[in-house]
């Protein structure tokens, strides 16, 4: 008997005992993007159950792919997660107007899911024409996030508030946006009750506090509450115990001048939640003040102390109360020896994001070094996550850092000068991110820094076999380091490379890579138009884009970004973008 | 390297190469100890960067001049094509110091197959045309003349921090004046690159104790820096008068706007600190003089300003506002 046919027949005999309904309701438990992926390769039933059964797509690059196809293939959808620039646009690499806008998508979203429940935004430009339109449109309208993004104003946020009745959460992150007036949350209907989470951390305007306190009252499944830094500590009680059961906590301004029954009310509204864990805001948070938190940290998993720069002394103090933590986010201004009180308190630590505090100060008499760093890997043994800013690193130290904490999924440094060597060998880093890659087997995420040779990446090339996402500045030899990656990284998805001497036959070096990458970012590194124009012509399934400006002469490709996409070329790509 | 001989004639360039990391030591001593280069030298300076970029520390160069590695042809013909295409806008990605002697540069221009000489031959032409615009545009024109650095000069999006409070002023707008975008340009640090790059210089006011910065680029008056003073500090310094406890934040109309900081009638006045630590009052030379000598910018009370000794004080120096990834 033919093979083919028995193996179809008897596939088919397997579909008959198992109905398509049965396979889809199996198939929508599944919730990972990336099984729903294999899962739909297994065989054309398997690929129909499970488009029909998903809920929620996830696109990387929103270019990659048409609103179209998305709805053709996906019927059902009721949550969009959607990317749009490159990442180095949050440091201003790319111009304005570059793309990634919204609106096509919703026009699509519109025709096709009405029912649409949930829009998340990372890095893509969104009007007040948009969010109007999205509140007008999406009866079912629940979620909305918008991380990084850009194009909007309040205006539009006033239209969400106002028309979308059965919002439960309004997340609006780090934004590039005009905050005209903080009008938009008295627009929340009175009637209103369904937020659960609402964070508004980063817009600056004061909004009517009698509002917030009204929405927060009624509001009785709110479990994530970020207010900005216009809210005062003793509003900041008032909200407390009207929302005890938060989860999630951003305070507003932490300094203020309380008196003593305030102070005991606020102290006492923080004892009264207890189910907070995680912890952020606390702007201008001092040593006076931080103690009324104390008796809402212990279950504390997350603390983002971003925004508040303390002291060594005042973080250790907090850090005794909260021997959960999981998670911490500092500024630099901790020093060497504030990390040190995290290695002391926080042995359940899993990550750990160190942030400038000044990263344009000419003086650096200031922030951590590599001292700290190893304190840290000594107490916090199941480190898994770091992003660490800092001034000076030795090879040594890194090798120890990692020998202590093989476990790293993201190792992030940013050794602040760049090209900087190991301040007491003078030798370069590459020894460090040898010694990362070579112990870290798990390694997903990495970002180099320093002064580094080709041998760096060779190390990652060779060693690094679950890496995907690569960050790469002012590092590398000749056209060979870039090879080495390409070549060696198996998993390799993201890779973004800037002011590195990698030319052509680095870049052309990925042919066979590019189509299993989401991207390839390349900025002021030797690549030109030739060599671009080659790799176009050889792989027509990416797209390949080079960014003009005033800086780059006519041969030179200043910025480039590669992606795979079934979408063909940018229809809507701004007059500085050529897709070769 | 072909045609470069090994004997006395270029011993400099090679012991350049041979001896990176003294070198490079070097390099950062005379950064940190030595008086800044004279202009012409500070163009032969041998730096690696992105065209237009001129202050950036002294990455290791001798990446890039290592001849042994084979150079692949596709970035051999890019550069020989390109020298020989334009003079213009030269992407300086190498330059040489001045310590190469004159002597040497003939030697070397025989090579045609390496990419220093590729420099050398177009370097003097060129180097000139790709500097001048670049140190208009540098962000750091100003303290780049001071003495003493450590830290190199800030280069765009770098190092990666993420801000969120972006120069909306270029941007699509949705046809509806936007006052509130000008304080959003400048309150924030980053270095955009629409606008080239920002001259962000720190501004203290008397009786805050948090500093802004503000981009003097996207300022071409004192009127127009007065104004941002005023809508900067006036939330700040409302929040520290209000010190009743009653925890009521000021209303939008209890809050004084800041006036006369440039005729000495206000409250309070506006000068700043030159390059040579001087303090001088806000408003005397031209913009762009001003522009070019400005270091820091110091809000004071007017009442004050008599009270001044030679130096002036240093107010104490407050970790500046910072919400950044």
């Amino acid at each position: 008997m033919d093979p083919k046919k028995s193996r179809d027949s008897a596939e088919s005999a397997r579909a008959a005992q198992f109905p398509d309904e049965v396979l889809e309701r199996v198939l929508s438990l599944l919730a990972s993007h990336k099984d729903r992926s294999a899962v739909s390769l297994v065989s054309k039933t398997w690929y129909n159950a499970e488009r029909w059964s998903r809920t929620r797509v996830f696109i990387g690059n929103c270019y990659s792919v048409t609103p179209e196809i998305v709805a053709r293939r996906f019927p059902n959808i009721r949550s969009v997660t959607l990317k749009g620039k490159p990442r180095f646009s949050d440091f201003n690499l790319v111009p304005q107007n570059w793309g990634a806008d919204i609106q096509s998508w919703l026009a699509v979203f519109a025709e096709r899911y009405p029912s649409l429940e949930e829009l998340r935004l990372k890095r893509m430009t969104v009007t007040d024409e948009s969010l109007k339109f999205l509140a007008l449109k999406f009866q079912n309208f629940r979620a909305l996030s918008l991380m990084s993004c850009d194009g909007f104003s309040t205006n539009g946020l006033a239209a969400i508030a106002a028309r979308c009745r059965n919002l439960t959460e309004l997340d609006i992150q780090e934004n590039g946006i005009d905050d005209n007036s903080g009008d938009w949350l008295s627009c929340f209907p009175e009637n209103f009750v369904s937020l659960e989470v609402l964070n508004f951390a980063s817009l600056s305007s004061d909004v009517d506090f009698d509002a917030l306190e009204r929405l927060v009252s009624r509001c009785n499944s709110l479990k994530v509450l970020r207010v900005n830094r216009t809210i005062t500590l003793d509003q900041l009680q008032r909200l407390l115990v009207r929302a005890p059961r938060l989860t999630e906590l951003g305070t507003g301004s932490f300094l203020q001048d309380l008196n003593a029954h305030q102070y005991s009310e606020l102290e006492r509204a923080f004892g009264g939640c207890k189910n907070l864990h995680t912890l952020s805001g606390l702007h201008d948070a001092t040593a006076l003040y931080l103690p009324v938190l104390y008796l809402a940290c212990a279950n504390l998993t997350f603390l983002n102390l971003n925004d508040t720069a303390l002291q060594d002394e005042e973080l250790a103090k907090v850090l005794v109360h909260c021997p959960r933590l999981q998670r911490l986010w500092v500024l630099d201004t901790v020093g060497d020896e504030g990390l040190e009180a995290v290695a002391l308190n926080c042995p359940l630590l899993e990550e750990l994001r160190v942030f400038p505090a000044n990263p344009f100060d000419e003086e650096v008499n200031h922030g951590v070094s590599e001292s700290g760093f190893l304190a840290v890997s000594y107490g916090c043994r199941r480190l898994r996550y770091v992003l660490y800013f800092c001034r000076q690193m030795t090879n040594a130290a890194v090798a120890t850092i990692v020998q202590n904490c093989p476990d790293f999924t993201h190792f992030r440094l940013c050794i602040m000068n760049p090209g900087q060597p190991d301040y007491v060998t003078n030798e370069p880093m590459d020894e460090a991110f040898g010694a990362v890659v070579k112990t870290c087997t798990k390694l997903q995420r990495l970002a180099v820094s320093g002064l580094l040779t080709d041998l760096t990446f060779e190390y990652i090339g060779r060693y690094a076999k679950n890496l995907e996402t690569l960050s790469v500045a002012f590092a590398g030899s000749s056209d060979w380091g870039m090879q080495c990656v390409l070549e060696g990284c198996p998993k390799l998805r993201k890779l973004e490379i800037r002011d590195c001497p990698f030319g052509n036959a680095a870049l052309l070096s990925g042919l066979e890579k590019y189509e299993s990458m989401r991207s390839l970012w390349m900025s002021a590194c030797k690549v030109t138009m030739n060599g671009c124009e080659v790799l176009a012509r050889e792989r027509p399934r990416l797209n390949v884009e080079v960014m003009k400006d005033e800086e780059s002469s006519d041969g030179q490709a200043y910025k480039v970004y590669v992606y795979r996409t079934v979408a063909g070329p940018r229809r809507d790509a701004p007059p500085f973008v050529f897709t070769l | 390297m072909e045609g470069v001989s090994r004997n006395g004639e270029a011993p400099q360039l090679l012991d350049f190469i041979a001896k990176e990391r003294e070198w490079l030591m070097k390099r950062l001593q005379e950064q940190s100890h030595g008086p800044p280069p004279p202009p012409e030298d500070k163009a032969l300076e041998l730096r690696l960067g992105p065209p237009g970029d001129e202050d950036r520390s002294n990455i290791d160069f001798t990446k890039n001049c290592d001849l042994q590695k084979d150079e692949s042809p596709l970035s051999l013909g890019y550069f020989n094509g390109r020298n020989q295409a334009q003079a213009q806008n030269f992407a300086p990605y190498l330059q040489f110091s001045p310590s190469i002697s004159q002597t040497q540069l003939p030697v070397l221009a025989k090579d045609s197959s390496s990419d220093t000489v590729d420099l050398q031959n177009n370097n003097d032409t060129e180097k000139k045309k790709a500097l001048p615009p670049a140190s208009a545009a540098a962000n750091t024109a100003v303290p780049d003349s001071s003495q003493k650095r450590t830290a190199p000069a800030p280069v765009v999006g770098w190092p990666p921090l993420r801000t969120f409070r972006k120069n909306l002023a270029s941007s699509d707008d949705h046809g509806k004046p936007a006052p509130k975008t000008h304080q959003n340009a400048v309150s924030s640090k980053i270095v955009s690159e629409r606008s080239g790059k920002g001259l962000f210089v720190k501004m203290n006011m008397d009786g805050v104790p948090i500093g802004r910065k503000v981009d003097l680029n996207v300022y071409d008056s004192y009127q127009k820096l007065s104004a941002a003073v005023d809508e900067l500090f006036r939330g700040l310094l409302a929040a520290q008068r209000d010190s009743s406890g009653r925890g009521i934040k000021s209303m939008p109309d209890e809050e004084k706007s800041i006036t006369g900081l440039l005729d000495g009638r206000g409250e309070y006045t506006l000068v700043y600190e030159d390059h040579e630590g001087d303090r001088m009052l806000v408003g005397d030379v031209p913009w762009h003089m001003f522009v070019s000598t400005v270091k820091r910018l110091r809000v004071l009370k007017s009442s004050e300003i008599s009270v001044l000794g030679a130096g002036g004080q240093k107010q104490d120096k407050m970790p500046s506002d910072s919400a950044m990834q």
